[in-house]
């Protein structure tokens, strides 16, 4: 076996995360801890770089990650919301450095974590092509060469020369994924940046993706979006809490990840208020998920009952909470908000129904986002996962249909013609 | 093709720099160097003449306060050019100082998405006020006509006296921004620190002012010798000061490597701590 392009070994990754202050109970305590709040903050700031003491707010987003891929290949990184994914590609892009392990790069590497690094709204398109290509590593004479392909890709030429600043966000996501679908690296390494940009762009982006690869080079690509990785990766990795869980081809990978998707979690429940997830002022204390089904299964047909239960310790005015319903490979099915209203301090409860014969059979997860005068206050990704079965049917046809909802609408067919006004 | 490999470990310890790497970078520090001048001047109605401005009212108030008002010793030179020579380098030691002890915090973003040497991050800074130096030093040119003032032969060291102010700069500007990633009191500080540093430095006094068994100790702060280099050469107000200029030249090289060091240093947490 020729030796890998990419080779990963022992690698971790610990960082430190904040702990929650003490709260103090007298005045006096607090003048205190006022007064003494540099030396804690001085002793807090320097220790975000000092990981070498094992407390408890050490927290390790890797740990012992090893794996090989072969030139030409292309990898799939595909885990849950802070499994690692991101830490994985931070490392392998050179941005930090792990704690332990080595990993081995063969070949000019460029990654792509973000569209368009580096654009400065002031300047105007062609500078920011320099600007970006220049960040990402190319020389200017590179890309003096490539200009032209890069303009003509990228469908901005019209505005080349207007600052960046007045260009909407969808052609500053067009320009920048032409800079970088030019770079010539031997290992490219990818990070969702298709979920950006309309559907005629991303069909762009995926073309040129496979392009890449087939030209023998080395791909690394992190989604959610199953179906993309599918469609692009031949293996793929599983990580799961920092660790790796499966590495073999993309199918058998994608099979376990939603394999684990089918424990359905339908009850949290934050009891230890310092633990629930939340802001100082503003906590879940619980959330449930309630079905008419009996038998404890969940089809397409079943009616579901969220049930959120939140203190707040303060007023809040128009605050909303904003709930999006993901499937298992990455789409967002719909998002759901309620109208705007005050809460004052106290708990709050609020709920959502999400009728029968509207999804489709798949395995699906509940996010929740807590909002305040239309800025995000926090937001709880995976609160619920649950995977719905399909019914059983008067049809012929079973499986999965065609489309990312199956409403069950009226459709009929009739020898008169009836209709309702 | 020649085939690059990486090796990503953890380092410990003191590293020097990447020369090579930053050669390969160094189309990036033009264009970090562009964006930073055009990015400061877009939009303004009075443009580059910003550059002017400053150092010009600057000296107008010192002239009035120091100079009529206060009646500080200016070398028998008018205190209006005294103080616009000292100026001039001045300026651009005080701009550097903030533009690249903020120059990391300020693209955070950067750091956190891609891979590139970060030491370009100030260089850049430095080097976009190296044009407000360069308009400064004409309009210092013009002003030295209009008063009829020819510089001396010590011309030939103005070079030395730039490279000393170059590596001032640069190395508080590094220390300062790897500082500054972690403790955002850098910051703070840097906005009032800058002005009160200008009394620590012969400005709007003479150096001569100062108690002559202090006066080593004064040309310990390299800027010091730069600012009476800058005077000995346009305005003949003493001889060239070989000493200071030597002890100024000798601590800026130290501050240099020192910062080069720890800039290398903190570059390892930059990422992880911005």
């Amino acid at each position: 076996m020729p030796e890998p392009v990419i080779s990963v070994k022992g690698v971790s990754k610990k960082y430190r995360i904040g702990l929650a202050d003490k709260k103090s109970d007298t005045i006096m305590a607090t003048i205190l801890k006022g007064i003494k709040s540099p030396l804690t903050n001085l002793k807090r700031i320097r220790n975000l770089s000092k990981l070498k003491d094992e407390d408890e707010s050490i927290f390790w987003a890797l740990k012992d990650v090893s794996f090989d891929v072969q030139e030409g290949e292309v990898l799939g990184i595909i885990g849950h919301n802070g499994a690692g994914k991101s830490t994985l590609l931070k490392l392998l892009s050179q941005i930090t450095e792990p704690s332990a392990g080595e990993i081995r790069l063969n070949g000019r590497v460029a990654a792509l974590l973000e569209v368009g690094t580096g654009f400065h709204p002031e300047l105007t398109g062609r500078e920011n092509i320099y600007m970006n290509g220049t960040i990402l590593g190319m020389r200017k004479k590179e890309i003096d060469k490539k200009l032209n392909e890069i303009i003509d890709f990228s469908g901005v030429e019209k505005h080349l020369d207007t600052p960046v600043k007045f260009y909407s966000s969808g052609m500053r996501v067009r320009l920048g994924f032409s800079v970088a679908a030019h770079l010539e690296p031997e290992i490219l390494i990818i990070d969702e940046v298709l979920s950006v940009g309309d559907a005629e762009f991303q069909k762009k982006c995926l073309g040129k993706m496979e392009d890449v690869s087939k030209n023998g080079r080395t791909v690394l690509f992190v989604s959610h979006n199953l179906d993309a990785v599918r469609s692009l990766c031949s293996k793929a990795i599983l990580l799961k809490t920092g660790q790796l869980d499966f590495n073999s081809d993309v199918h058998a990978v994608i099979d376990r990840y939603i394999s684990n998707y089918k424990t359905n979690i339908l009850r949290r429940d934050f009891d230890a208020h310092d633990d629930a997830p939340g802001i100082p002022e503003l906590k879940l204390l619980s959330a449930e998920l309630i079905s008419d089904s009996t038998d404890g299964i969940l089809t397409i047909d079943t009616e579901l009952k969220l049930i959120f239960k939140f203190y707040s310790d303060k007023q809040f005015s128009d605050f909303n909470l904003s709930l999006v319903l993901w499937s298992v490979s990455g789409t967002c099915i719909f998002n759901s908000i309620t109208s705007l209203c005050a809460i004052s301090k106290g708990e709050h409860y609020s709920q959502l129904t999400i009728p029968g014969g509207l999804l489709t059979n798949g395995a699906y997860n509940i996010e929740l986002y807590f909002v305040s005068k239309s800025t995000k206050l926090f937001n709880i990704p995976e609160l619920f996962v649950f995977e719905l079965m399909d019914a059983s049917r008067n049809g012929i046809m079973f499986g999965t249909g065609k489309g990312i909802v199956r409403p069950n609408l009226s459709f009929t067919i009739d020898n008169n013609r009836h209709v309702k006004s | 093709m020649q085939q690059q490999i990486t090796i990503i470990r953890a380092t410990r310890g003191w590293r020097g720099i990447n020369i090579a790497e930053l050669i390969h970078y160094k189309d990036l520090l033009w264009f970090l160097t562009i964006r930073g001048i055009k990015a400061k001047y877009a939009q303004s109605v009075l443009g580059v003449s910003w550059a002017v401005i400053q150092p010009l009212f600057s000296t107008l108030v010192f002239t009035v306060i120091f100079g009529s008002v206060a009646k500080i010793d200016s070398n028998g030179v008018p205190y209006f050019l005294f103080s616009f020579v000292a100026l001039v380098p001045w300026t651009f030691f005080a701009n550097t100082l903030t533009d690249s002890a903020n120059s990391l915090v300020a693209n955070a973003a950067m750091i956190n998405k891609v891979y590139f040497p970060r030491l370009v991050l100030p260089l850049s800074s430095i080097l976009s006020k190296g044009v407000d130096f360069i308009i400064g030093f004409f309009l210092l040119v013009i002003f030295l006509f209009i008063y009829r003032v020819t510089p001396g032969w010590e011309l030939i060291y103005l070079p030395w006296l730039i490279l000393v102010l170059l590596m001032t700069s640069l190395g508080i500007g590094m220390i300062l921004s790897a500082m500054a990633v972690q403790y955002r009191d850098v910051k703070h500080a840097m906005t009032f620190a800058v002005q009160l540093l200008m009394y620590a430095a012969p400005v709007v006094y003479p150096t001569t002012n100062v108690p002559s068994q202090y006066q080593w100790a004064y040309s310990l702060n390299p800027m010091v010798g730069v600012i009476e280099g800058f005077r000995a050469i346009f305005l003949h107000t003493i001889d060239f000061p070989y000493h200071w200029v030597t002890m100024g030249s000798i601590v800026s090289v130290l501050l240099f490597v020192f910062s080069l060091f720890y800039f290398r240093r903190m570059e390892r947490v930059f990422a992880d701590v911005a």
